[in-house]
């Protein structure tokens, strides 16, 4: 008995460090490797599925389609982070160096994760887009030159909602009644200080709910929402679990849903269906629109799914998240693409997609060569503007599919959120004795 | 001075400016005390007849929920789905009690403690591998539509839950006061030693402990699962019994059912009137603190079996 | 025959009460202590030091403290995550507050800093046993992170509520921020991990480990023989969570980088909790070897069908991950309740006679 023990426990032994030694042994003939950071498991897995589904389909509908981009075929590979930071940091550093040319630009999905690379990705010279998430005032691109938030932030988004409650209103808020329920979290905090900011300028009143993650409970919030507070426009930054609790006890409430507002992330089929008839007439801000007969979403089914290659179902084309993993799958294939017609028609370094991605243009023109037109709006990068200027656009779900209520809002950049950004940036700079580059010069 | 006055008197002030809001915020929180009352129930059976702290509850609600919804959306009708599950609930039952009790009879406490929290992790990952992590939709036609008796808003839904949670707790104790076997699951509470020596088979008795916190965990994982969505989170309701469980104590029934109420008027009343003065949030720690407190004054919970220590 | 203590004959109080009595022992330990510090600097790359030995090393410094605490004195915590937070976020208040002020400097007194904070969440254990106590640290774990993630004072007014680590040096030579390279970070913890876990090792062995342990055994029989409960429980509370402070520290500024609160959340405690068990409760040994299966565990399965060249979906592998983590710790239960640290001793027994039968 004694010995069995011990037998198997160097059985084991051996077993694991043979896995150790040969951990970095995928993929390495040539073409350029895009990593994955996505999450298809733990507690938010319903919205991270469509969109890695998303982000997969595009690549493999170029490779099918084009051979890649400009010839180099892409090596797709994922990642599972299951929304931990811990996890996320892991799969980084297992995916920064493979391939021919090592990762060419990461995108992951999580505003924890996203704060756990920043410094990664400064010495490593890896890009990141963090597509509508993470931290805004990486908009600043002299300080924060590997980071890159097109095509919106949260700030922006946070704007933009405000402008579009405005409108419904009639043009002033004065007085009105705002209320934010938010996520308790890196992610949920982001819009406070926009709104802050709005508040005070606008005139309204606002107040703050935050939800402990994983907000399963919120009866409290809702009691004091609906019967108590009982705000003009109730604004949501939550994920998972979370909107759809909301939305049922919104509804349990009294409180009408089209008064009621998500962010992107809030937003989505996975959210909605669950909470049934709760969620009928609930709007939410998008940066891509939802829709199944973009020409883009065609090439998608006729090059991957015809051929049973789709990483998911074929009804989930068209869904909100699905369309927004193919629009960030769009910007990094498309950085790549920018970086080609520079460097070359090969595998590219991090380095090289960095540039590419700071020079990306997607003027109406090029859209429409992608398919995209009317999906996204037009966004160009430049070296100070990693935001790309997107705009956002607000929908609401009728109890089958989303609606379009507005046209595409700008967001008021020049006017306050560009100061907010530099403000921020250069605190940051002055905390991690960063030196930020001289724009002007590139 | 503003910072005291906010948190020792304006609350009060609020309760008594607004007494019928305050009259809602006490039935939603006793309400939601009765949904975490449901999950901690599953503790309680299992603690008392075995003394393991079954950490992996809040999986099996899950896992039921989980397999619950996915026969259901594989068409079948509801009483088949939920047949189906009921076998799977048992048949989990038998291979907890075969796969991991059994070898494990005799080892401390803390020992079988870490087993269960092994089998939620190995539950967690089972349930998803076979039905994905997609969420899925439980409809049980539970209206969800505000309504008002007499000016005092109450939560339909959650009516339903307290009604069905208490249908549970009376079947239970029919179960536990009337069968052969629930007097079985009695005595083998009291002392396993002595029940064994009267021909009672503690090996059986185990196994229908876990089928019924199993069916506990189902029906459980049904209401939150038709209040939220069945998903992965529906695991992390377990985090949201424990102050219940050690508030009631981790042997009543009847103190899980009360621990429950208190647990849920206090943190919902705390967050509505307390917590504006320090930041909001709080139902977490709250919960926990309040269970803490009461503690320090009864160390074996509210309805617990009195600790007697002997050297 | 290889593990014979025969023939070595102790001629003094200090050589019979030396840490490793054992001349094979005690090579056994220089040799670790040459792979540690040579070896490994050397040999392993920058995926294995950031994901496998960093981690590792700051884990092991948690696990030894939950060790000393539920190992040791027996009271079952956690809350251990909560506590490494209030070390993360200390030590950025402390470096961000006097930027002068050296790393180890930081870290001790963030350390101390827990210390305070541990005593406090302590206190109930006088009172409260078991589970019951178990669950009582939950409200540590949940009203300290709920603290870090509302108290805008902790995080100097960050917007987002992540604190990140600045760029600190020590002997000229940075050890965290950008500029930190893998080596020195690892060199950095490899020392100080030693130093602590010579300082657990020496505690369990003397006045005050013992009085722990004849608390953990009973009570009420130790408080009869003259052991006073209050401070030894306390004593364990506070030391225990120095050392999770300093881990929660070393997590934030040299591991990550930056954190959120939220990145200790309970899914921390019970991770380290696992390690403990695992590896073996009361055994520093056990405590290293535990936090090395906790974390090469995930790894090598993430790794495993890679290497037998199946292509399966990343979520059905996170998922499997999940269930065959569960399935091993129940097998290893099974097997060897008493964790690696066990086995490593039963190996020892067996090398005492090896190859002989007798």
């Amino acid at each position: 008995m004694l010995l069995k023990k011990i037998t198997l426990a160097a059985v084991s032994a051996a077993i694991g460090a043979t896995a150790l030694i040969s951990v970095p042994a995928v993929a390495q003939e040539g073409g350029q490797y895009v990593p994955g950071t996505v999450y298809r498991s733990g507690p938010y897995a319903p919205g991270g599925i469509p969109w890695a589904d998303g982000y997969g389909d595009y690549f493999a509908m170029l490779n099918e389609r084009d051979g890649g981009i400009g010839g180099v075929p892409i090596l797709y590979e994922e990642c599972d982070t299951a929304y931990n930071n811990d996890k996320g940091v892991e799969c980084y550093e297992r995916m920064k160096n493979k391939g021919p040319t090592g990762a060419s630009v990461f995108q992951p999905l999580s505003t924890g994760i996203t704060y756990a690379l920043l410094d990664r990705l400064r010495s490593d010279k890896i890009p990141m887009i963090t597509s509508g998430l993470g931290r805004a005032d990486a908009t600043i691109g002299s300080v924060f030159p590997w980071v890159f938030t097109l095509p919106v932030t949260y700030w922006a988004g946070a704007d933009a909602i405000t402008q579009y409650i405005k409108a419904e209103e009639g043009g002033s808020l004065k007085g009105k009644k705002i209320a934010l329920v938010y996520h308790d979290s890196a992610y949920g905090k982001e819009p406070i200080k926009t709104l802050e900011a709005l508040a005070v300028k606008e005139g309204f009143q606002l107040d703050l709910f935050p939800v402990p993650h994983p907000g399963l409970e919120q009866k409290a919030t809702w009691l004091k929402i609906g019967r108590q507070l009982r705000p003009d426009y109730v604004v949501m930054w939550g994920w998972g679990v979370m909107n759809s609790t909301a939305m049922k006890e919104a509804a349990a409430v009294g409180f009408p849903a089209d008064k009621f507002i998500g962010v992107w992330w809030s937003g989505s089929e996975v959210d909605t269906v669950p909470a049934g008839d709760a969620a009928k007439g609930f709007k939410a801000a998008q940066f891509v629109l939802p829709g199944k007969d973009f020409p883009v979403l065609k090439d998608v089914r006729t090059h991957v799914y015809d051929k049973n290659k789709g990483m998911g179902k074929p009804e989930e084309i068209g869904s909100v998240i699905y369309n927004r993993g193919i629009a960030a799958a769009v910007l990094s294939a498309e950085g790549i693409k920018v970086a080609q017609d520079k460097y070359g028609k090969k595998p590219l370094t991090g380095e090289e997609i960095r540039w590419g991605i700071e020079n990306i243009d997607l003027s109406p023109e090029r859209l429409k060569e992608l398919g995209l037109t009317g999906m996204i709006n037009p966004v160009k990068v430049s070296c100070n503007d990693h935001e790309g200027g997107g705009d956002v656009i607000m929908t609401q779900w009728n109890g089958t599919g989303w609606d379009t209520v507005s046209d595409w809002i700008k967001p008021d950049r020049d006017g306050y959120l560009r100061a907010m950004y530099e403000e921020s940036a250069m605190q940051y700079a002055k905390e991690k004795g960063i030196e930020p580059r001289d724009c002007s010069k590139e | 001075m503003d910072f005291l006055y906010n948190l020792l008197i304006d609350p009060l002030v609020q309760i008594f400016t607004y007494p019928i809001f305050a009259l809602e915020v006490l039935i939603g929180g006793l309400l939601s005390g009765v949904m975490y009352s449901l999950v901690a129930l599953g503790f309680v059976l299992i603690f008392k007849a075995s003394g393991v702290f079954n950490f992996a509850q809040g999986a099996m609600v899950l896992f039921a929920a989980l397999f619950f919804a996915g026969f259901i959306d594989t068409g079948l009708p509801w009483y088949i789905a939920l047949l189906l599950t009921i076998g799977v609930m048992v048949l989990l039952a038998m291979t907890i009690e075969r796969v991991v009790l059994r070898p494990l009879v005799n080892q401390p406490h803390i020992i079988l403690f870490m087993a269960t929290i092994g089998i939620t992790y190995f539950l967690d990952g089972f349930g998803q591998t076979i039905w994905g992590s997609s969420v899925r939709v439980l409809d049980l036609g539970i209206p969800n539509n505000p309504m008002e008796f007499g000016g005092v808003l109450i939560n339909q839904f959650d009516m339903v839950a307290a009604v069905v949670a208490g249908t549970l707790v009376a079947a239970l104790a029919v179960f536990f006061q009337k069968t052969r076997v629930g007097r079985a699951l009695r005595a083998v509470a009291d002392d396993h030693q002595a029940a064994l020596s009267v021909g009672i088979p503690l090996k059986t008795i185990w196994a229908i402990v876990w089928t019924v916190a199993g069916l506990v965990g189902l029906v459980a994982g049904i209401m939150w699962g038709a209040k939220l969505g069945v998903q992965f989170s529906l695991a992390m309701v377990a985090l949201k019994a424990l102050p219940v469980l050690i508030l009631g104590g981790f042997t009543s029934i009847p103190g899980a059912i009360i621990g429950g109420l208190i647990i849920g008027a206090g943190e919902k009343l705390a967050e509505v009137f307390w917590a504006p003065a320090i930041g909001g949030g709080i139902e977490d720690w709250f919960a926990y603190m309040l269970a803490l407190a009461f503690l320090l004054f009864r160390p074996q919970g509210l309805f617990g079996e009195k600790i007697i220590e002997r050297v | 025959m290889l593990y014979r203590e025969a023939g070595q004959f102790k001629t003094t109080y200090s050589a019979d009460q030396q840490i490793f009595p054992i001349l094979q022992d005690r090579i056994g330990f220089f040799v670790t202590m040459a792979v540690a510090f040579i070896a490994i600097p050397m040999f392993a790359g920058d995926y294995l030091t950031q994901t496998i030995f960093i981690p590792f090393l700051v884990l092991s410094v948690a696990a030894i403290g939950l060790n000393l605490l539920t190992g040791y004195a027996g009271q079952l915590s956690l809350g251990t995550g909560g506590f490494m937070a209030t070390g993360a976020f200390a030590a950025y208040k402390l470096a961000t507050s006097f930027p002068d002020l050296n790393i180890i400097f930081v870290f001790i007194l963030a350390g101390l800093i827990t210390a305070l904070v541990g005593i406090l969440f302590g206190i109930p254990s006088l009172r409260i046993k078991g589970f019951y106590l178990a669950v009582a640290t939950l409200a540590a774990q949940f009203f300290l992170l709920w603290l870090f993630n509302k108290v805008p004072w902790f995080t100097n007014y960050s917007s987002s509520g992540v604190i990140s680590a600045p760029p600190m040096s020590i002997f000229g030579v940075f050890v965290t921020g950008t500029e930190a390279s893998h080596t020195a970070k690892y060199f950095f913890l490899l020392v100080l991990v030693t130093l602590l876990a010579l300082a657990a090792k020496n505690m369990v062995r003397g006045h005050i480990g013992r009085a722990w342990m004849a608390v953990r055994d009973m009570d009420i029989a130790a408080e009869i023989i003259g052991i006073r409960p209050l401070q030894t429980k306390l004593a364990a509370f506070a030391i225990s969570s120095f050392y999770c402070g300093i881990a929660g520290a070393a997590w934030a500024f040299i591991y990550t980088g930056s954190v959120e609160p939220l990145a200790f959340n309970i899914d921390v405690s019970f991770r380290i909790l696992f390690m403990i068990i695992i590896g073996g409760l009361g055994s520093i040994l056990g405590s290293f070897l535990g936090a090395g299966f906790i974390i090469l565990l995930p790894v090598f399965l993430t790794n495993a069908p890679h290497m037998l060249g199946l292509n399966i979906p990343v979520d059905i592998i996170s998922h499997m991950e999940v269930m065959v983590f569960g399935a091993l710790i129940i097998f290893f239960l099974i097997v060897e309740p008493h964790g690696l640290a066990r086995l490593w001793q039963i190996g020892k027994e067996k090398l005492r006679l090896w190859p002989f039968p007798y």
